[in-house]
């Protein structure tokens, strides 16, 4: 190898440790102007119409295909939930509170059983009018869904305005929910 | 007042390390003795200064002062004297003290054990650790204060987080560091070197203590913090390939790979310009991991109150320390010429494919945990990068690893015959061999082949010590008192991949392990796992600063108590996990939550788990074996090698 290529590689790691440092520093500015939150899980199709798929009913009640979620009369609620999920129980209050109030919230059970379902149900309350089953969860994977449970607002043509990853709170509800109901009704 | 004295003991800290910087870096250009003997005392002052500065936060802690806010927000009266203790460095102000007093009990060590380097070396040295000090205890002091105070103070303290309320994550926290920090010798003796404009064997023999010490507590601490959340957050998960997690793994890495080439300096008088790059990149990436976690950059469940202002002071400092290390290194090092060669089958060769593989293990963990960051600077978007990444990625570059780690300690240092050494190995290949095809049948490929090779590494680490105590060549008891005469660093590295091989079948064990989630009433029983589990109560106890729920549950003959704990001051609700193990399988409970009266409960059966730790075990006391051999021991005068 000759000096200078010796030189040149030697400076290799200088220049990645600056590279990177460099990165570093842009993201720290966008964290001081609030452009860049590592917490926050956007999702990649909030503005953008529901994937294609089509899913049986479980629970003993109907499934759902994306073709049911446009012509919409009201925006839906889609949540990702499953009998396995150790924090879903925790948003049965809210949910049962925002059905209550005719919200139509949709469930798809995400790599579940039908018997572990059942009794899930039967403990917490049924505030869905529809559960669709992704036993596959390749429709969990087409949606960009990071874990259970997670909730979208899809408006009434079918638009996904709203996402959250984590179980709802009543200042979620309040805060977000509520009024983006109203808005797209 | 105790904590002003605190306050100005930090201050005195901070005076004491830019002179020690200054001095130690000045001296050895001026050939001015004074100052090379000063160098020593200024780290012995430093240590003392900050020795006091933490003793004051403790003692604020221990009699709970709530004037410092820092005890007022992470700790309350009601908190048991232990954790009042360890509760100070269980926050970002107080871990921060922490790291810089063990960073200034590095230089003690190097100050007091040094007697024996070359003066300018060792004033060298102190000053590198000086200047890290003298930025990190700046830091402290100006932007990270556990000192400050609050008035009027409140009546008692919001309480310490009560998933820290745990005797593994007291010691988790100074393990790591001294396991982090304690690197810091090995890129000051690198730093050192570069500057003297020599590396030679003396350097290799030099450094390796410092960087086998310090690996040894990193090891510990990291299987200390895998094995609290095993049993705490109730996932039965044991490694999330979380950013912070993936923070202490990528030092371990470069660490585990500065100690083999070192070896190859020491030795042989090659290798040394990676020696100095791993050097340098371990402590790097210390930092690194360091200022990830404070600036709150990466998502991650280790939450520290993430400010990004401190996360400048910290990237300005790591610009220093790591800019100025590889700018020293792109100019001196090229001149570092090899003295020792070697063929391709030797065992200078199988270093170089350790090297080469941690390196790159190193470099895909660094690439997916800061790619989210890093995509977002370029594109915008934001995106996750998970366990699947690092699964479909470290897995496969383990397998050259482990293959290399059961042959080289059996090749001979030049010149390797290749034949001696494949009949040494046919005992561990045989055994790796017939568990490969048995468990094939019964389980899946990744798993089999995991077993397999922790086999092929516990065997032929195994093989390695009976052939040099000649079990082939004298009689049984004759090898074995040979055996408990060989060098100790021959045993301790043995021992150290013998450990790793442990912990190898401890993961691939896991991979069979049963899970379900369960709701009973008081009298029902499941069977899991093909054991029956029966839950025969639900009662209530109280704790010092939390109610409590107990389940007991029956499971084959044994008892669980599985419990949930209710936190009043936090309106917290944490699970403990009830583990029963037998040493090759554990029965693990988690009392996850009580809809209507039943009992929800988690039930796992975890094969092989407690190998994953057992194995970590196995290697720090490996390394701290070797630590105790007389010619790696620090201060004590190198033998002539025969």
């Amino acid at each position: 190898m000759s000096p200078l290529r010796r030189r040149l590689l030697f400076g290799v790691p200088l220049a990645v440790a600056a590279a990177g440092g460099a990165a570093m520093y842009t993201l720290l500015g966008r964290m001081r102007r609030g452009q860049y939150n590592p917490e926050a899980f956007p999702s990649p199709l909030l503005g953008k119409p529901v994937p294609v798929f089509s899913l049986p009913g479980t629970g003993g009640l109907p499934g759902f295909a994306n073709t049911d979620l446009v012509n919409m009369a009201t925006p839906v609620l889609v949540n990702w939930f499953s009998s396995w999920c150790a924090v879903c129980p925790q948003e049965a209050p809210q949910l049962a509170e925002l059905a209550a109030k005719g919200v139509p919230i949709w469930g798809i059970d995400y790599e579940d059983t039908p018997a572990a379902l059942a009794q899930f149900l039967s403990l917490y309350g049924t505030p869905y009018t529809r559960i669709g089953n992704d036993k596959s969860g390749l429709t969990a994977v087409n949606w960009g869904v990071y874990g259970v449970p997670e909730t979208f607002l899809i408006d009434k043509t079918g638009i996904v305005r709203w996402h959250f990853a984590g179980a709802l709170t009543d200042n979620l509800v309040q805060k977000q929910i509520e009024p983006l109901l109203e808005r797209y009704a | 007042m105790i904590p002003e004295l605190g306050h100005f003991a930090l201050a005195l800290a901070v005076a004491l390390a830019v002179t020690q910087a200054v001095v130690g870096l000045i001296g050895p250009l001026l050939r001015d003795p004074r100052a090379l003997a000063a160098a020593p005392l200024l780290a012995v002052s430093q240590f003392a200064a900050a020795a006091c500065a933490f003793g004051a936060l403790v003692w604020a802690g221990v009699v709970s002062d709530f004037t410092v806010k820092n005890i007022a927000d992470f700790s309350s009266s009601k908190v048991p004297l232990f954790y009042r203790i360890s509760g100070v460095w269980g926050n970002h102000d107080g871990s921060i003290l922490l790291w810089c007093l063990i960073l200034s009990l590095c230089g003690l060590a190097v100050a007091v054990a040094g007697g024996n380097l070359p003066a300018s070396l060792r004033a060298r040295v102190l000053g590198v650790l000086g200047l890290v000090s003298a930025g990190f205890l700046l830091f402290t002091l100006t932007v990270s204060n556990p000192f400050t105070r609050i008035w009027p103070p409140p009546q008692n303290g919001m309480g310490i987080n009560p998933v820290l309320q745990d005797p593994g994550l007291a010691f988790h926290p100074p393990m790591l560091y001294i396991g982090y920090v304690g690197f810091s010798v090995a890129f000051a003796f690198a730093i050192a070197a570069l500057l003297e404009g020599r590396v030679d064997a003396a350097f290799g023999r030099w450094v390796r203590p410092w960087a086998l010490i310090s690996w040894c507590f990193l090891t510990g601490g990291i299987a200390l913090g895998s094995l609290w959340s095993y049993y705490t957050l109730g996932w039965g998960g044991y490694w999330f390939w979380d950013p912070v997690e993936n923070a202490s793994l990528l030092p371990w890495l470069t660490g585990t790979a500065l100690l083999h080439c070192a070896i190859v300096v020491e030795k042989r008088e090659a290798l040394k310009a990676w020696t100095v790059l791993f050097a340098i990149a371990t402590f790097s990436l210390s930092l690194t991991g360091t200022f990830l976690v404070r600036s709150g950059i990466l998502n991650s469940v280790h939450s520290f109150a993430a400010s990004p202002n401190q996360g400048l002071f910290i990237l300005a400092l790591l610009g220093i320390t790591i800019g100025g290390s590889l700018l020293l290194f792109a100019i001196r090092a090229p001149v570092l010429a090899a003295a020792g060669i070697y063929a391709p089958l030797s065992r200078e060769s199988a270093l170089v494919l350790n090297n080469v593989f941690l390196g790159a293990c190193t470099a895909v963990v660094f690439t997916g945990t800061l790619y989210p960051p890093l995509l977002n600077v370029f594109t915008g978007v934001q995106i996750s990068v998970g366990a699947p990444f690092f699964n479909e990625t470290v897995i496969p570059l383990s397998v050259p690893i482990i293959l290399t780690m059961g042959a080289g300690p059996l090749l001979a240092w030049k010149r390797a015959a290749l034949a001696p050494v494949l009949r040494r190995l046919a005992l561990a290949g045989a055994a790796a061999l017939l568990l490969l095809i048995a468990m094939t049948a019964n389980t899946n490929l990744i798993t089999a082949l995991g077993l397999a090779g922790g086999a092929w590494v516990i065997v032929s680490a195994l093989t390695d010590l009976a052939t040099r105590a000649g079990i082939t060549r004298v009689s049984p008891g004759a090898a074995f008192a040979r055996l408990l005469k060989l060098p100790r660093a021959q045993v301790g590295a043995a021992l150290g991949h013998l450990g790793f091989g442990v912990t190898v079948l401890g993961i691939a064990g896991m991979t069979l392990a049963s899970q379900s989630v369960v709701v009973l009433s008081p009298g029902q029983s499941v069977k899991v796992g093909g054991y029956n589990w029966q839950l025969e109560s639900i009662t209530a106890a109280p704790g010092p600063d939390y109610t409590q729920h107990i389940a007991t549950l029956h499971v084959d003959g044994l008892v669980l108590h599985p419990s949930r704990r209710f936190f009043s001051a936090q309106k917290v609700i944490t699970s403990d996990a009830a583990i029963h193990t037998n040493g090759f399988v554990n029965l693990y409970a988690v009392f996850a939550g009580e809809p209507n009266g039943h009992a929800e409960l988690r039930l796992d059966v975890h094969p092989l788990a407690p190998e994953i730790w057992l194995g970590g075990l196995i290697m720090a006391l490996g390394g701290f074996f070797s630590l105790s051999d007389r010619r790696l021991r620090v201060g004590a005068p190198a033998r002539r090698r025969s």
